[in-house]
């Protein structure tokens, strides 16, 4: 404890550090935070692709936050939604003898005071009841032109308008367009630029259902679909990306830490045996290192990927194994020699100590300092290598990493439709953990390697 | 002519450690003629290592003050630049024998080349005119001039030590300074190292500053003795004086516990250990283990001069 | 069970008889270059309670001698017998009781304790390993082994780290760690030439103390002859290999006999001011290669009063000039 006291102290002479360890606490924090609020279970779930969680979340859209930055007239649309739960009926009647039908009638309203046409429509049905009801869904623009969306049974949750071939026969275009057409300037194939805006004003909605039993309910659900959405923007399945943020952040700490620790530590060890028996064992481990040296780690890791299904345990397993021959033995063996001879190894054999205790209780415990910089330094590394190998997409599918996300963002071209966001992101939250864990790690090796003292 | 070869004034150097300011050199005067050979002699810690970087000014990065007046001949040292220092004083007219010298050495060069290396560089000397000054001063040292050719593995720990003396030699500086010579090597070969410097002191008159803890050696070679504690100087003598009476109660503990062969006496020793030199003690700072102190030592003597020519620095000569 | 040999002198604690300890030099990965040749045939006996003084230079062997008295090294050839067992017929478990009674007191104060270990845990450690593994039996050796070497008030010490003390007091605490299994041996190579003068004189004086009050033996390593006479019954001069000269201590600096004697004491100073004005007379040359020493007397290229023919063609055997005293010296002079 006062160990780590004094290192903390020392620590505070390098203010790289000091900003390093705040970073680390903050994404050990958010890693911490999102395990608890969002269980992993959850987490693969709201992933999944057929998750249903996103279905009122627009595709490729951009932070919310970054209408912060446009100017009043320039703000991208957010999404709107109104469902006829939240507005009272405009009339209730019942139809027909058997008494238990039902006509509402309820007008939806909304203000519509964007620059720019949304991404998409979609109407939800939300019914519970035994018989199907039926709807009339009537678009009604601000200057008072009629539309009929829908007007038939309700049999599916889901209609979407603007892919709606009907829809766009009679408006003549595609339903975000036509529907939000300013009759002064109407939309010519003709004319370039024409139509470009669209209308702005109140635009209501009226809903007309028909139920056919007592405690039938029928929630109709407007969705039009923004250009901006939640914190992070979302991705082509409509996923918030800052889902995948925030639980790439266990993820990638997760690998990294146990990915440097465990090669690190375990390397350390095959050196001290090496060096303490000497002879063929020592000739042998060197060798075995100096062919693990020529062994391309990338393309392994890619193979396996390939051929097995890559779950992030496997990975983590394998890379571990393919990295504790590493060079870093020649360093480590390099230490051990020279604290072979010290006189207190010499001393202890004199009185008896054997040759497992030396190794455990005399040398490793004098060289183990070296180790604490190495599992901080090379802990980026490993968070690299997990994000490069599910950018390469031989990655975990399953898990939102940062990895994937860009590997999601390459693949639908993300730089090429501006989707800067997208990528950014995730380079952004790598290239913090990355700096903060380097800033510490070389704080930290100017406090345990002592020929480094003083620079 | 100055009549003296180096004059120091009010030295002091203290470095800056994470723990406080080390007050090594704590206002040291010292004066000293040519064809003089001076022993600074202490334990560890007691600053005498730091005294002569000072004056060579070899210092880390960490110095906290350094300030003081060094004169050598008619310059005052301290005043010139790092520079000029570089280039005109050091081992042009100082140079220094680092303690285990003889892993100074340079390993991938041959001896020859790195011996004569001061001359090439400060004295612009073409190399083969270098090498036979260097020839010429590793005959004066009593190494061979095959010797020249070799590399420093090559060569025994004696003779290694030998070649860096001629590497101090060989611009024949005004003063050569030693660090320990003598510590590392056998009782055989420490002995024909002396007698090398006796015999440069004597053919050369060369002037030497020579550092050590181990009073036996010293009186091979000095005619003059510098005790140095805790960051002062505290006794300045002849070496008749000093080694056969001397007057600080610290010296006269040194020497009684020095082991000596011809003679059967009682050993004896110094309880305690040297104060610290971070915030080192009020007053006298030898008072807490002294065994003559007495009411006055608690405030800092001055150093008293003798009629006999000797500088003490304790109340008991006032 | 102990293998008792039949000719042990009566009471010698430890008995070195023609001890070789020759180590491989090696070429390549199989090749053989010769043998550097680190002790050349030494015998003696040490009894309980006597102080034995081994001097001589660097190579000239007396670390390696008490390195493989102390078992840390196989002997090549010869045999190192304690209280009547041979060494190299102990088996492993024996061979752990035989390091009990043996301390040994390093060179390096600093490396010869561990730095990360405080100084109960040093203490306690060769304890571990011989199996006195209660705490409480553990802290009351401590405290009595640290009160011994005049590191009180104790308590303030045992939570110390290396680091935190003096060089006095690391070497009082090496030589508590040496003493923590009540040897009967102490091996101290060099053990204060590494602390400062006014502090060797203590550390020396202590370990002196301590060798009277458990009657141990003690094989005391240096190169500073001057310290000989106060610590030691006996010295013994090494060179290249071999002891040239053994004698009581008054003996030798009385009647110095062998030429390389002579040499060394010729060569140490004394404390006076009429040194500066004479030069010494040293032998010229240096120590031989002990790959391959020189034939006959060793030291036969630097004497100067060598015998041609004799000296560089055969090795002297042990002469006892002296009447009545157990001083020996190894030099055709003395034939």
């Amino acid at each position: 404890m006062n160990r780590l006291k004094n290192i903390l102290g020392t620590l505070r002479r390098y203010p790289t550090s000091i900003v390093a360890l705040v970073i680390i606490l903050v994404l050990a924090s958010i890693a911490i935070g999102t395990l608890i609020t969002i269980p992993y279970n959850e987490a693969r779930e709201l992933w999944k692709t057929s998750s249903q969680a996103w279905e009122d979340w627009p595709k490729y859209a951009a932070p919310a936050w970054t209408n912060l930055f446009r100017s009043a007239e320039n703000k991208l649309p957010e999404t709107i939604i109104v469902e006829t739960n939240d507005f009272d009926a405009l009339s209730v009647e019942p139809v027909g003898s058997s008494g238990t039908a039902t006509r509402t009638i309820k007008e939806l309203t909304f203000d519509y005071p964007y620059y720019i046409h949304p991404s998409e429509l979609g109407l939800t049905f939300d019914t519970v009841s035994g018989t199907n009801p039926i709807a009339t869904v009537t678009w009604i623009t601000p200057d008072g032109r009629e539309t009929k969306l829908f007007d038939s049974v309700i049999n599916k949750r889901r209609q979407n308008i603007s892919n709606d071939r009907t829809l766009t026969r009679t408006l003549g275009c595609q339903p975000i367009y036509g529907l939000f057409s300013n009759p002064d300037d109407p939309i010519d194939i003709l004319k370039p630029g024409a139509g470009a805006e669209p209308q702005r004003g109140t635009y209501k909605l009226r809903v007309e259902t028909l139920t056919f039993a007592e405690d039938s309910v029928v929630d109709v659900k407007l969705v039009v679909y923004g250009r901006v959405a939640g914190l992070a923007g979302t991705d082509h399945y409509r996923r918030n990306l800052l889902v995948g943020i925030l639980w790439g952040t266990p993820v990638a700490l997760m690998f990294g830490i146990l990915a440097a620790v465990g090669s690190t530590t375990i390397t350390f060890l095959i050196a001290a045996i090496g060096v303490w028996f000497g002879g063929w064992v020592d000739s042998l481990i060197q060798r075995i290192t100096e062919v693990n040296s020529m062994l391309p780690l990338l393309p392994i890791l890619i193979m396996l990927g390939i051929f097995y299904t890559p779950n992030i345990m496997l990975t983590l397993g394998a890379v571990i194994l393919l990295n504790i021959f590493s060079l870093a033995i020649k360093t480590y063996r390099a230490m051990f020699l020279q604290v072979k001879n010290s006189p207190y190894i010499e001393a202890a054999r004199a009185y008896g100590a054997s040759g497992l205790r030396i190794i455990f209780r005399y040398m490793i415990p004098k060289i183990a300092p070296v180790l604490i910089p190495a599992f901080v330094t090379l802990t980026p590394g490993y968070v690299f290598l997990e994000a490069a190998l599910a950018f390469l997409g031989v990655g975990d599918i399953s898990l939102p990493t940062w990895g994937k996300i860009l590997n999601n963002a390459n693949a639908e071209g993300a730089l090429l439709r501006g989707q800067f966001y997208w990528v950014l992101e995730p380079a952004f939250m790598l290239l913090l953990t990355t700096l903060a864990f380097a800033m510490l790690g070389f704080a930290l090796d100017r406090i345990f390697n002592p020929r480094l003292r003083g620079i | 002519m100055a009549e003296k070869l180096l004059q120091v004034r009010d030295l002091y150097l203290y470095f800056r450690t994470s723990k406080g300011v080390v007050q090594a050199v704590d206002g040291v005067n010292l004066d000293m003629n040519r064809d003089d050979a001076l022993a600074v002699i202490g334990e560890s810690g007691c600053g005498k290592t730091s005294f002569i970087r000072a004056i060579l000014r070899l210092l880390p990065r960490n110095v906290h003050t350094f300030k003081g007046s060094v004169v050598l001949l008619d310059t005052d040292i301290m005043k010139l630049s790092d520079e000029r220092f570089r280039t005109q004083v050091r081992w042009q007219q100082m140079s220094m024998v680092a303690q285990a010298a003889m892993n100074a050495l340079n390993p991938v060069l041959k001896v020859g080349d790195q011996v004569s290396e001061p001359l090439i560089i400060h004295r612009r000397i073409p190399k083969k005119q270098a090498l036979a000054q260097a020839a010429e001063v590793f005959r004066l040292v009593g190494v061979p001039a095959e010797f020249l050719d070799r590399y420093s593995f090559e060569l025994s720990g004696g003779m290694r030590q030998r070649a860096i003396l001629a590497m101090s030699l060989i611009t024949q500086p005004n003063l050569v300074i030693l660090d320990e010579p003598t510590s590392a090597l056998d009782m055989l070969t420490q002995a024909n190292i002396m007698n090398v410097l006796k015999s440069i002191k004597r053919d050369l008159q060369q002037s030497f500053i020579f550092i050590t803890h181990d009073v036996s050696t010293t009186s091979e070679l000095a005619d003059r003795g510098v005790v140095m504690y805790a960051g002062h100087i505290v006794e300045i003598s002849n070496a008749e004086q000093f080694f056969l009476n001397p007057f600080h109660p610290y010296s006269q503990k040194l020497m009684a516990s020095v082991p000596t062969l011809k003679e059967k006496k009682e050993l004896e020793f110094i309880p305690g250990v040297p104060p610290s030199l971070i915030n080192p003690p009020e007053g006298c700072r030898f008072a807490a283990r002294c065994h003559r102190r007495f009411d006055m030592c608690d405030k800092e003597p001055p150093m008293f001069t003798l009629e006999d020519g000797r500088q003490v620095k304790c109340w008991l000569y006032k | 069970m102990q293998t008792q040999t039949q000719e042990t002198q009566n009471g010698a604690l430890l008995e070195v008889r023609d001890l070789k300890q020759w180590f491989e030099l090696r070429k390549f990965v199989f090749a053989r270059a010769g043998y550097v040749k680190a002790v050349d045939g030494v015998s003696f006996t040490l009894p309980r309670g006597e102080a034995l003084a081994l001097v001589g230079e660097s190579g000239s062997g007396k670390t390696t001698l008490a390195r493989t008295v102390l078992g840390l090294y196989k002997p090549t050839a010869g045999d190192v017998i304690f209280e009547g067992m041979k060494l190299s017929s102990l088996n492993r478990r024996q061979m752990r009781e035989y390091r009990a009674d043996l301390g040994y007191v390093q060179q390096d104060p600093y490396g010869a304790l561990p730095s990360f270990m405080p100084i109960h845990t040093i203490l306690a450690e060769p304890m571990k390993i011989h199996g006195i593994r209660s705490h409480s039996e553990q802290t009351a050796r401590i405290h009595e082994v640290l009160e011994e070497v005049r590191l009180t008030p104790v308590d303030d010490f045992i939570n110390k780290f290396p680091h935190m003390l003096s060089g006095g007091q690391q070497q009082r605490v090496v030589i508590a760690r040496g003493m923590i299994l009540n040897p009967k041996l102490i091996a101290a190579d060099e053990p204060v030439s590494m602390l400062d003068a006014s502090v060797r004189v203590e550390i020396l004086k202590l370990l002196r103390r301590i060798q009277e009050a458990h009657n141990l033996g003690v094989i005391y390593i240096t190169h500073d002859l001057s310290t000989v006479r106060y610590f030691a019954e006996r010295i013994f001069i090494m060179y290249a290999a071999k002891t040239v000269e053994k004698a009581p201590v008054e003996s030798l600096l009385e009647h110095h006999l062998h030429p390389y004697t002579v040499a060394l004491l010729a060569a140490i100073p004394d404390p006076d001011p009429e040194n500066a004005k004479r030069f010494r007379d040293v032998p010229p040359g240096e120590p031989p290669n002990l790959v391959n020493p020189p034939s006959g007397c060793r030291f036969h290229p630097r004497c100067p009063q060598a015998i041609d023919g004799l000296c560089d063609v055969e090795e002297p055997p042990e002469f006892y000039p002296l009447e009545g005293v157990e001083h020996s010296v190894e030099c055709w002079l003395y034939k």
